[in-house]
């Protein structure tokens, strides 16, 4: 995005948030929840991208995260607690857990590690179909209330969707910050290249832990907003396929890009919306795009734009070299 | 005590077929680094090309045979010329995401151009029960387990003891020097992608009689092989066989002895254990390709 000047990088951002906010307004019931769903996805897509695109560590596992968030949320305000106070301790059971699932990434890595998370994924559906006594097992969690904020009722569909872009906007500035503090730095260490990091001071088991734990926070924030979001839960929703939607997500928005999420999250709960039109065939159509998306740039859709940015900074460059080269000759 | 013998055996049976599929999925690991997951689907196919064969006509052996030769082509040649070949050399994990595709695709497919409900399969052994050491045994149980050892002694021939076999276990270890040597690589990968391709269809015929020909069963079974694949050892075959035949019987006590619940957990502890402890697998060797 660098081959962009900064006052319109800002102008078009200004843009975006401006039609997020204005253009919903007279969308229907569906419509808004879709575009809610959107913003819930991209905030455990945005957790799964620190964890993966930033500090490399392949995890399988953010949709158990999405559920922990989710049954936290709709057991505690379905007892009268507030959602702010829920998605408190989403974020903090979701941390602990992620913390304690990154022990495993110390000793193994890469395809190895995606195993362990994904016997973990298996692992909480089974806890959430099972215990019936917390979760109400297969009948689920039902009338899970919408919340007040500021004394307002979001229990339509417009107010609730602001408090969905709202969440959204706050967690994208707090991990736009991270990503540019040394902690994002010292992620993108860990995945570049560990052994360096470590010998250059980078306390790399800490960060590791790190890693997992905040990517598994934002995943548990993601679910707090999903249980009101959709005001009924079961264990489906967050099996494995989950984890691997949103693992989906990340690949093709763009790992390791800070606006892969939220076009990974769009092309995965948008996309299939688009071509319902096809009626029977919309997901087939939806996997062939996946598939071929990524024949064509495996880094992403931000690969591509990276790929052409960089082309383009490589043909400007040698543009002003001919010049330069030019003008030294006719000094000479 | 009777109770236990059984339980053994209908497990060694779901086991065998675990193995087989187990044992594609870690021949396109060594050969291409292919993590498959849409193995379980690709198990799932061949048992609606084989009733779509029946379907228009053909006599069951026909369809069998049309069967195997259609997945050969289709999840064999085509999975890697289309998919495979252009994403091996951008790293294990695009391409893992682009067979997650895949697997909704094939899915999808399935559910629309044939059926969402589950459709019988007729079954190649005959139903009956026949009395081993005091015990009646299906004869279902012994014609999967006969099928599939003599499947598995056969591959494991293939790749010990012909010249064709050593060329494709040199391709898979180190392609630079089998090249270096005259192996024709690239063949020796196509091989093993015909091959995967033969296992899921053996596979499939010989699981869709016992749980039906439906859409979505490629999920559990996919992950079941994965499992196996994992906790025998990534990169051998007969780590994949024996990983098999373990979650297979692993799965059938767990359902009985302790929870019909949480029969699932036991194969997922058994390789979270495995991985932290033992991550080359029961009985892989340590794997110096990836650091």
């Amino acid at each position: 995005m660098s081959g962009f000047a900064k006052p319109l990088k800002i102008a078009l951002g200004l843009a975006v948030v401006a039609a997020l906010i204005i253009v919903p307004m007279n969308f229907n019931r569906y419509g808004l929840f879709i575009l809610s769903q959107w913003a819930v996805m991209s905030i455990a897509a945005m957790g799964l991208n620190l964890t993966l695109g930033y500090a490399g560590q392949v995890s399988l596992a953010q949709g158990a995260f999405v559920g922990i968030g989710a049954y936290a949320a709709a057991i505690m305000t379905t007892h009268g607690w507030p959602l702010p106070a829920a998605v408190m301790v989403a974020i903090v059971l979701s941390f602990a857990v992620g913390w304690v699932l990154g022990y495993p990434a110390l000793r193994v890595q890469h395809h190895y590690l995606a195993f362990v998370t994904l016997a973990f994924s298996t692992l909480a559906f089974l806890v959430f179909r099972n215990e019936s006594w917390l979760t109400g097992g297969i009948y689920g969690i039902s009338n899970i209330p919408r919340p007040h904020i500021f004394g307002l009722a979001t229990n339509k569909p417009l107010p609730f969707y602001y408090v969905c872009l709202g969440s959204l906007a706050i967690v994208s500035v707090a991990v736009w910050w991270l990503i540019r503090s040394p902690w994002g730095r010292a992620f993108m260490a860990l995945r570049e290249n560990p052994l360096r990091a470590q010998s250059l001071g980078v306390d790399t088991r800490r960060y590791t832990l790190m890693a997992f734990a905040i990517g598994s926070a934002l995943g548990g924030v993601a679910g707090a907003l999903y249980a009101p979001l959709t005001q009924y839960i079961d264990p489906v929703p967050f099996n494995l396929s989950l984890s691997l939607d949103l693992l989906m997500m990340v690949i093709v928005g763009g790992a390791g890009f800070y606006f892969g999420p939220f076009l990974g999250a769009m092309i995965a709960v948008l996309l299939p919306e688009w071509l319902r039109f096809t009626e029977g065939y919309y997901l087939m159509l939806y996997a062939v795009a996946v598939m071929l998306l990524l024949i064509w740039s495996p880094t992403g859709i931000l690969g591509i734009l990276d790929r052409t940015m960089a082309a383009r900074r490589t043909k400007a460059a040698s543009a002003l070299r001919a010049v330069a080269k030019s003008r030294l000759e006719t000094v000479q | 005590m009777s109770n236990l013998f059984d339980l053994v055996v209908a497990g060694l049976a779901t086991g065998a077929i675990y193995a087989l599929v187990a044992v594609g999925f870690t021949l396109l690991w060594q050969t291409s680094q292919t993590i498959n997951f849409a193995q379980g689907e690709f198990v799932m196919l061949p048992a609606f090309l084989m009733l779509a064969a029946m379907h228009v006509g053909a006599p069951f052996w026909l369809a069998i045979i049309l069967g195997i030769l259609l997945s050969m082509i289709l999840l064999g040649l085509a999975f890697k010329l289309l998919l495979v070949d252009p994403m091996m050399r951008h790293g294990v994990l695009p391409l893992a995401i682009a067979t997650m595709a895949l697997a909704i695709g094939i899915k999808e497919a399935v559910k629309q151009f044939f059926s969402a409900e589950a459709s019988p399969f007729p079954s190649i052994v005959p139903t009956g029960d026949v009395s081993i050491l005091g015990h009646a045994v299906s004869l279902q149980s012994i014609g999967v387990l006969i099928v599939a050892i003599l499947a598995v002694v056969g591959l494991t021939t293939l790749l010990n003891r012909t010249s064709l076999g050593h060329q494709m276990q040199a391709a898979a270890q180190n392609p630079t020097v089998a090249r270096i040597i005259g192996v024709p690589v690239e063949r020796m990968i196509l091989l093993t992608f015909l091959i995967n391709a033969f296992l899921v269809a053996l596979a499939s015929l010989l699981i869709t009689p016992i749980y039906l020909a439906k859409f979505s069963s490629g999920e559990v079974l996919g992950q079941a092989a994965f499992i196996a694949a994992i906790v025998g050892g990534f990169n051998q075959v007969r780590g994949a066989i024996a990983g098999g035949l373990l979650i297979g019987v692993l799965d059938n006590l767990a359902a009985s002895y302790i929870s019909t619940q949480y029969r699932a957990a036991v194969p997922m502890i058994f390789l979270i254990i495995v991985i932290l402890f033992r991550p080359q697998g029961l009985l892989g060797r340590a794997e110096e390709r990836t650091v």
